[in-house]
């Protein structure tokens, strides 16, 4: 029983990970078809890779949070506020360009680090916590820019995620091939990836086990609260100004990616590729639709669809197990 | 012989191609006693749960008064008049006795369909009859959070006599309760006999068994052994046929010399759980915790092993006095803790059996925090081979293992870590027999290999086959210590009782 079970299992699995690749290619090649010229076209798959980029890195923090067991929503108010940030020290002649970078980061880090102590030593479900955090960190946005978005910044800033490598590859993509590369090798190869697994899969086991489960808790909002800082930086670069009402909803795009790639909201499972490839199934959609002048009310109807039926699909293949 | 009232025919049940139960024919007379024995994993309570319509039977008949039943459900069972008293009592906590005898069926002043008035008062006073009849002595407004398993366990039985059961189940009523209340219990069965009412009393306790049983049933692996009248047993027979085996040959225990003291417990007390705990466990020695549930065995090691903190007292090991207060410290030290419940601390079910083994060790396989997988899966691989872990491969998953292969993979995590000092919290409850035996071969060979073993059981004959010495919880205090040549049952579970005095003298 346990053979055929295992092997079972094992083809389960594998057909869940190749269905949501195959998923994946089946909408792009169905894009390809009804629209050739427009959709195929090299200049625009890039473009997709970029539109794909700034919620993939969000995405992936998201990816750490959820495996462990939490979630964290604030993600969307820390790329307003390290936006913001970025902005007011990135005007011409004041600073060098580290400042903004390293600030945009630093806050991020620093709403990370407090997500994470206060769900690891408060004992407060992390929806709550990150439900406040969210709320404050968007407050001190609006505070820190009075309301207005700041304009009137550096040609290098805005190069930051404007410019691009080889003439055709934005800077935008490489931020995000880094970051999925090395978010990959930590998930995977390292103790603090494995351990984040086991928080997720069972917490008590984890304790038990020598884990300190505070530690990586700590660990994995701060990644996030990081990886929102710098997707903050990215976006206010890209938009040339740092405004304090960005970013909103977009913890759920983060969200939306890691479970349709497959990462269980229940924690202790999902890969990173999963989570790459949800990111870019939510950007082939957005710049498909559009190319099809499909109007974005129903565009939303369609990612809302896509979002329960790949966790049906997961749903399903747990319930065969 | 008094009339048949329940009459199983060959029942058969599969669990996803696994036979749990083959060919089982057993009756029930009534005003019998009639005992259902056997291991863990024997198929006593699949039997009783197919009995109530919890589970559907694949094959074979069920007759209740000569007549054929088809139970969908319990409460087609309790209809019919069959009770069922569960091992692990799960009653709601924040009601009153008496709401608690009526739940479900309460007694109206008013109907009005589904917001019909409650009649407190009425429900009150039947349950002051009801326990006066079965001369019980409980107050029907007590919060059922407020009474002792024991009092809990005569609620059930209360409750089963009220609906005019003429069958009840009872699955090892005894597991958390004192010797002075298994009399009490003793007492209302033979009350039940009286009435006419059959009994199907589940346990390991050979001596409750044959102080209460008129007739004996063994199951093993899901088989039908053997029936006779308890007076044709005696407990060695019995225990063969659970077993298959010889007592001598369940139970391998090697001789081993005995060393050093490696781990010292003084004046250890944690509030409400446990106070002034002293022992010591040496280096080759099997040192086993008995007591009842509840007794505070488990709190002891948990906070030996730094899950939990203690309010006073030391630990010291090697003897060195040592401040255990995380399990990572423990692990430094050289100690494992393989708990009670693997499913809950033991294992992480969402992922493989190589994760699994080497979730406690891993800093010990990475280099700057890299994991090197050729070593994990080396280390892995050689204990799934030692411990004879029956999984396809080491990326199974540990979800898809039987319950014995699982313990086993528990067992490979802690044995990664090399400890001196390991801690079994019931090691074989709920595995199958080939894996308990495992598992007791490897405690004698770790034993042999100078490792220090404290191992807590509720299975007396197995804390007696494995010990060189036992100590004795109850209710948080250590009330004896036995030496090898003084085991008996009896003795034991003296000690285990005898929080009963700490109590009167309050």
């Amino acid at each position: 029983m346990t053979k055929n079970n295992a092997s079972k299992q094992a083809r389960l699995n594998s057909f869940r990970e190749l269905g949501i690749v195959a998923a994946f290619f089946l909408i792009l090649a169905v894009l390809v078809i009804l629209s050739p010229n427009s959709f195929a076209r090299p200049t625009n798959l890039i473009n997709i890779l970029k539109q794909a980029s700034i919620n993939g890195i969000l995405a992936t923090g998201m990816m750490f949070v959820i495996i462990s067991g939490g979630i964290d929503l604030s993600v969307g108010s820390t790329v307003a506020l390290a936006g913001v940030i970025a902005a007011t020290y990135a005007h011409p002649g004041e600073y060098p360009l580290v400042v903004p970078i390293a600030l945009s980061m630093l806050v991020g880090l620093a709403a990370g680090i407090a997500n994470g102590l206060i769900v690891a030593f408060g004992n407060i479900p992390p929806f709550i916590v990150s439900l406040g955090s969210m709320t404050i960190i968007r407050g001190l946005a609006l505070i820190a820019s009075n309301g207005q978005p700041v304009f009137n910044v550096t040609k290098a800033f805005e190069n930051i995620a404007g410019g691009f490598v080889l003439q055709y590859i934005p800077h935008l993509v490489i931020f995000f091939l880094s970051v999925t590369a090395i978010s990959a090798f930590v998930l995977t190869r390292t103790v603090f990836g494995r351990r984040v697994y086991a928080v997720g899969g069972n917490e008590a086991t984890a304790k038990v086990s020598g884990i300190n489960v505070n530690m990586i808790k700590i660990g994995v909002y701060s990644i996030s609260g990081f990886l929102a800082g710098l997707a903050g930086l990215l976006l206010a670069s890209r938009i040339v100004s740092g405004n304090p009402t960005a970013g909103q909803s977009y913890e759920l795009d983060a969200i939306a990616a890691a479970v349709i790639g497959g990462v269980s909201m229940t924690g202790g499972a999902g890969k990173w590729y999963g989570t790459v490839i949800g990111a870019l199934i939510i950007a082939v959609i957005g710049n498909g639709l559009d190319i099809l002048n499909v109007s974005s009310h129903f565009q939303l109807i369609i990612k809302g669809t896509i979002i329960i039926v790949a966790v049906l699909l997961d749903v399903k293949g747990k319930g065969n197990q | 012989m008094s009339k048949t009232i329940l009459e199983t025919q060959h029942i058969t049940k599969s669990f996803f191609g696994v036979k749990v139960l083959d060919d089982i024919s057993f009756s029930l007379a009534s005003g019998e006693v009639h005992a259902l024995i056997g291991e863990n994993g024997a198929g006593k309570s699949t039997l009783v749960k197919i009995i109530m319509g919890i589970y559907q039977r694949d094959e074979g008949r069920i007759f209740l008064d000569s007549e054929e039943v088809f139970f969908q459900a319990p409460r087609d069972a309790l209809q019919h008049g069959i009770s069922i008293i569960q091992q692990e009592l799960a009653p709601i906590m924040d009601i009153d006795v008496a709401e608690y005898l009526y739940v479900g069926r309460e007694l109206h002043k008013l109907e009005l369909g589904p917001l019909s008035v409650v009649d407190q008062r009425r429900q009150r006073a039947e349950a002051k009859a009801l326990f006066e009849g079965l001369d019980i002595d409980i107050n029907p407004r007590s919060l059922m959070r407020d009474l002792s398993v024991a009092q809990m366990q005569l609620v059930e039985i209360t409750k089963a006599i009220s609906l005019s059961s003429k069958i009840i189940i009872m699955d090892e009523p005894t597991s958390a309760i004192t010797y002075k209340e298994v009399e009490t219990l003793f007492e209302q069965i033979r009350k039940l006999k009286k009435r006419g009412v059959g009994v199907i009393y589940i346990s390991h306790k050979m001596e409750e068994i044959f102080t209460i049983a008129d007739r004996i049933t063994v199951l093993r692996d899901g088989k039908h052994i053997g029936t006779d009248l308890a007076e044709n047993f005696t407990v060695d027979k019995a225990i063969k046929m659970m077993v298959g085996r010889e007592i001598k040959e369940v139970y391998p225990k090697q001789k081993v010399a005995i060393g050093e003291p490696v781990l010292e417990v003084q004046h250890l007390s944690s509030k409400h759980q446990f106070h002034d705990i002293n022992f010591c466990l040496r280096k080759g020695e099997i040192l086993g915790i008995a007591g009842l549930v509840g007794a505070g065995r488990s709190e002891l090691v948990e906070c030996i092993f730094g899950i939990t903190k203690a309010d006073e007292g030391r630990v010291l090991v090697h003897g060195q006095a040592v401040q255990i207060n995380h399990p990572k410290t423990a692990i430094r030290q050289r100690v494992a803790l393989i708990t009670e419940d693997r499913g809950h601390t033991g294992l992480n079910l969402k992922t493989s059996v190589e994760h699994n083994i080497s979730l406690a060790h891993l800093e010990r396989l990475a280099r700057f925090g890299v994991i090197d997988r050729r070593t994990e899966a080396k280390a892995a691989d050689s204990h799934i081979n030692q411990l004879k872990i029956k999984a396809l491969s080491r990326k199974s998953l540990v979800r898809s293992l039987s319950g014995g292969n699982q313990q086993k993979v528990v067992l490979a995590k802690w044995l990664l870590t090399e400890p001196d000092i390991i801690i079994l919290d019931e090691p074989t409850r709920g595995i199958d027999v080939g894996s308990k035996r495992d598992i007791y071969l490897l405690m004698g060979e770790l034993a042999k290999a100078g490792k220090a073993i404290l191992m807590i059981s509720s299975e007396i004959p197995e804390l007696m086959g494995l010990s060189d010495r036992i100590i004795v919880l109850a209710a948080g205090r250590l009330t004896g210590e036995l030496p090898q040549e003084k085991f008996t049952q009896e003795e034991i579970m003296t000690y285990a009782s005898k929080f009963e005095v700490l109590h009167d003298e309050k």
